[in-house]
C-alpha cells in the first residue's frame, strides 16, 4: 500500500535554510529520504550539491549525524560506517551513502561496484542531476546526448548517457529502484522498503536542477514530471530479481499515455542546440527502453 | 612473553592482532600481502573479533578505516609504494579528520620502472599529509612500534605509519618477544572515540570550512581552515615528549624502551656518523664495527621517528659529531636526500658547529647496500677537508651504469 500523503512523519531532519540554489529538487527529495529513514541514520556524502545543501562549519540544517569524505570514496565511506557500526554492535543504524552523479557514474563507480560486489549493508543512492554541478555545469557520463554544459558548450555533448542504472543491476544488489524528486511519495515509499531490506540497496534519483538545466525555480517539480511522462526517467523497482513498473510510470503503460520527449526536451535551455536528428535520436532510445521495460512488467 | 621466529609481515600481522584491532580493510600489494592475509585467517578461525572489509583499491581501505574510526573502532590497514601513493587523497583525508588509524607500510619503490623490491621513495613521498612515520629497524620493533603507535595515536587522534623495510624485513624471519595478551591490554585500553556519534546530537563531520574563524549558533567563535590546520602541526609539534613517554612506558612494561626517538649505537666517542632510517640502521651499525676494528671511530644515528621530526634530539646528537654521513633510499628528486635537506636544516644556526654533512642514495629498488659500501662511504666522508668540498647534491653510491 503507497504510504498517503497525510502520514507521512510530521518530523522534519532538514532545516529551513539549506545553501541549496533556489528551486533545487535536492533537498526535496533529500527530506522525504530522511523522513523515510529516520533519526538513526548517517549520511556519508562526498563534494557535491549535498555539501552544499549540509551547510559550512559549524552549523548545519541537517538533523542526522553526517561524515563528509573525498569525492570517490562514498561506497569506501559507507563500507567503513558499517563495518565500524557491526564491529561495536550498532546494529540498528541506517548508512546511507549519497553522492551525485559524477561522484558515482564516474569517479565514485569503482568503490560503489567493490562494495556492492561485497553486499555490503547499505542504502546508495545516487542523486542525478546529469552534470557536475557543484564545480559549475560540466558535462558527466550521465548528461545526455544533445545537452550543453560548459564543457560542451559549443556543441552539445554527443555521446548518450551511460546505463549506470543496468550497470548496478548487475550486481545483483538486494534492492534496486528508481525515482525522481517529483514524486515524494513514490521516493518515500521505496526508501521506507529500501530501510527493511539487508544487503546493499541503489536508488537512482533524478533530480531537475534549475541552474544547470536552464528553466524556472518555480518549474522544478513539472520538469521531473516531464522526464516521467516522457519516458526519459522510468519508475521501478527490482526486488528479488522481480522487475516491476511503479506509481506514475505504471500509470502510464497501463494508459499508454506517455509524452513526445520534445515536451520535455523544450522546457529547458540546456537542449537549446540540440540538432533535430539528436532529438530524433533521443525519442527513438526513449522509445527502445520504454518497450523494453514494459516487456519485463508483462504490460 | 613467548619468543617466536616470525617475518615482518607476520609480526605486523601479530600485533595488529593483540591491539585488538576492531576493522581491518584488506587489499594486496607486494611486499605486505601477508599481513592481510595472516589477519584474514585470525578472523576466519575466530582468534580475532574483527570486521574484514576486502577492499577493492587502497583508495577504498583507507576511505574504510577513516569512517570505521569516525564511528568509534579501532581501524587497521597496511600497504606499500602505488598503494600508498593510490591513498594521497586519503591520507590527507584522514589527518584532518584526526583519526587514529594504524598502518604498516612495507617500503617499496614506486614506477616507473616497476620494481616490487624496496627502497622509501613511498613513505617519504606522504611526509607532508599530517600522519606520524616511525620507522623499524628489525621486527622486533615492527611489533612493539605498531603497538606504540595506537597507543599515541588515539592520545593525539593523528593517524601513524608504521614504515619498515620490504622484503629486507617484511619476508626475513627473526626471533621476536611476543608479550601476552594481557599485558598488551594493560597498556593499550579501549578505543575511546573523540566524538560520538549520538542520534540525540547529530554532528556533521568533516564538512566545508571557511577561511576564516567563524561564529556558531552558540555564539562562541569556530575556527577556520587554517585554524583547524594550525592545530594539527600545533599536536605534532607537541607529540615528541608524549612518543617519548608513552616509549618509556612501554619500555617499563616490555623492557624494550621507545623513550629516544633516535636509535644510537656507538655514538659518544664518534669521529663520523651514520645517519639513517629503518634496516640501514642495523645494517650500518656491522659496518661500524668493521670500521671500528680498522681504526676509525664510527657511530649511527638512525631515526625511529620521522614525523614528528626529533629536531632537538638530532641538534643535541649531531652538532657535536665531526662528519656525518647521511645515508638514505629516497630521494627529493632535483635537490638530494630528504633526509639529509631535514638534518642540515636541524643544524643550521648552530654558530659554525655544523658538521661536514655529505649525502647518499643508496638501495633504490632493493640495490643491495653491503657493511664494505657503508665502510667507503665513512671513508669518503673522512676526506671532506670541508664544507665546499661536499658535491651540491646527494651522492649515488652504485658503482654501475
Ligand atoms: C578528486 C576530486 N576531483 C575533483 C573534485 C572537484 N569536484 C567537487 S564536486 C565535483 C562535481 C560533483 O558533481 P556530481 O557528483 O555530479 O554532484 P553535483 O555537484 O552535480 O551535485 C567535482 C568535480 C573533487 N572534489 N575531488
Ligand atoms: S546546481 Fe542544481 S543541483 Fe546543485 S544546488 Fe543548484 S539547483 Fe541544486
Amino acid at each position: 500500500m503507497p504510504t498517503a500523503l497525510m502520514d507521512l512523519p510530521e518530523k522534519e531532519y532538514i532545516l529551513p535554510g539549506t545553501r541549496t540554489c533556489a528551486g533545487c529538487g535536492l533537498p526535496i527529495a533529500y527530506r522525504h529520504i530522511l523522513k523515510a529513514l529516520g533519526p538513526k541514520t548517517i549520511v556519508t556524502l562526498p563534494a557535491c550539491c549535498l555539501t552544499i545543501l549540509h551547510g559550512m562549519y559549524p552549523k548545519t540544517p541537517v538533523l542526522v549525524n553526517a561524515v563528509n569524505n573525498v569525492f570517490g570514496g562514498t561506497a569506501a565511506s559507507a563500507s567503513g560506517l558499517a563495518a565500524g557500526l557491526k564491529a561495536l554492535g550498532k546494529e540498528d543504524y541506517v548508512v546511507l551513502a549519497m553522492a551525485g552523479d559524477g561522484g558515482t557514474f564516474d569517479m565514485g563507480i569503482q568503490a560503489l561496484s567493490g562494495a556492492a560486489e561485497r553486499q555490503t549493508n547499505f542504502i546508495y543512492v545516487c542523486y542525478d542531476n546529469e552534470a557536475y554541478m557543484n564545480t559549475g555545469v560540466q558535462r558527466s557520463s550521465a548528461t545526455p546526448s544533445g545537452a550543453i554544459t560548459t564543457t560542451t558548450p559549443v556543441h552539445p555533448k554527443e555521446q548518450p548517457k551511460k546505463d549506470f542504472i543496468q550497470i548496478m543491476e548487475a550486481h545483483h544488489p538486494a534492492y534496486l529502484a528508481t525515482t525522481c524528486s517529483s514524486y515524494p511519495m513514490d521516493l518515500y515509499d521505496k526508501f521506507s522498503k529500501a530501510r527493511h531490506i539487508q544487503g546493499t540497496r541503489f536508488i537512482h534519483l533524478a533530480v531537475p536542477c534549475p541552474a544547470g538545466w536552464g528553466f524556472p525555480t518555480r518549474e522544478t517539480v513539472k520538469i521531473g514530471r516531464l522526464a516521467v511522462e516522457t519516458g526519459v526517467i522510468v519508475l521501478y523497482e527490482v526486488e528479488d530479481g522481480i522487475f516491476r513498473l511503479t506509481g506514475k510510470s505504471l500509470n502510464l503503460a497501463k494508459t499508454r499515455r506517455k509524452r513526445p520527449v520534445e515536451d520535455y526536451v523544450k522546457t529547458q535551455a540546456r537542449f537549446r542546440k540540440m540538432t533535430p536528428e539528436q532529438m530524433e535520436a533521443f525519442q527513438k532510445a526513449v522509445d527502445e527502453r520504454w518497450e523494453g521495460f514494459l516487456a519485463r512488467a508483462g504490460i | 612473553m613467548a619468543t617466536k621466529i616470525l617475518t615482518g609481515n607476520q609480526t605486523a600481522a601479530l600485533a595488529a592482532k593483540l591491539c585488538r584491532v576492531q576493522v581491518i580493510a584488506a587489499y594486496p600489494i607486494t611486499p605486505q600481502s601477508k599481513i592481510p592475509e595472516e589477519l584474514s585467517e585470525y578472523v576466519e578461525r575466530g582468534e580475532l573479533q574483527a570486521e574484514f572489509v576486502r577492499v577493492e583499491s587502497e583508495h577504498s581501505a583507507m576511505g574504510v578505516c577513516i569512517s570505521a574510526s569516525l564511528v568509534g573502532a579501532r581501524a587497521f590497514t597496511a600497504t606499500a609504494a602505488n598503494g600508498l601513493a593510490y591513498m594521497h587523497e586519503q591520507l590527507h583525508w584522514a589527518a584532518g579528520a584526526r583519526v587514529p588509524i594504524v598502518m604498516p607500510v612495507t617500503n617499496r619503490g614506486l614506477g616507473a620502472p616497476w620494481t616490487i623490491l624496496n627502497d622509501m621513495q613511498d613513505s617519504i613521498a606522504q611526509r607532508d599529509t599530517g600522519w606520524m612515520q616511525f620507522y623499524c629497524l628489525n621486527n622486533q620493533e615492527i611489533l612493539d612500534q605498531v603497538i606504540l603507535a595506537y597507543k599515541v595515536a588515539e592520545r593525539l587522534l593523528v593517524p601513524v605509519m608504521v614504515c619498515f623495510d620490504g622484503f629486507r624485513l617484511s619476508h626475513t624471519m627473526m626471533p621476536v618477544e611476543v608479550p601476552d595478551q594481557e599485558a598488551v591490554d594493560a597498556f593499550l585500553p579501549p578505543f575511546t572515540p573523540a566524538y560520538h556519534l549520538d542520534p540525540e546530537r547529530p554532528v556533521n563531520i568533516n564538512p566545508v570550512v571557511l577561511t576564516d574563524p567563524i561564529p556558531g549558533a552558540d555564539g562562541r567563535l569556530y575556527p577556520g581552515y587554517m585554524g583547524i590546520r594550525r592545530r594539527l602541526q600545533a599536536t605534532l609539534e607537541s607529540a615528541l615528549p608524549v612518543i617519548a613517554e608513552e616509549g618509556r612506558a612501554f619500555g617499563e612494561r616490555f623492557g624494550r624502551s621507545y623513550e629516544d626517538p633516535i636509535f644510537r649505537y656507538r655514538t659518544e666517542d664518534a669521529d663520523i656518523l651514520f645517519v639513517t632510517m629503518g634496516s640501514l640502521g642495523s645494517e650500518a651499525s656491522e659496518a661500524c664495527d668493521v670500521l671500528r676494528d680498522q681504526g676509525i671511530k664510527a657511530g649511527v644515528a638512525s631515526l625511529r621517528v620521522f614525523r614528528p621530526f626529533p629536531k632537538r634530539a638530532i641538534r643535541d646528537l649531531l652538532a657535536t659529531q665531526a662528519r656525518l654521513a647521511v645515508v638514505e633510499k629516497a630521494i627529493s628528486y632535483g635537490l638530494e636526500g630528504a633526509l639529509a635537506t631535514e638534518i642540515k636544516a636541524a643544524l643550521y644556526g648552530l654558530n659554525g658547529r655544523q658538521p661536514i654533512t655529505a649525502g647518499y642514495i643508496v638501495g633504490l629498488g632493493g640495490k643491495d647496500v653491503k657493511p664494505l659500501d657503508l665502510c667507503e662511504i665513512a671513508r669518503q666522508t673522512l676526506s671532506f677537508g670541508s664544507h665546499e668540498e661536499v658535491p651540491e647534491h646527494s651522492i649515488w653510491f652504485s658503482n654501475e651504469i
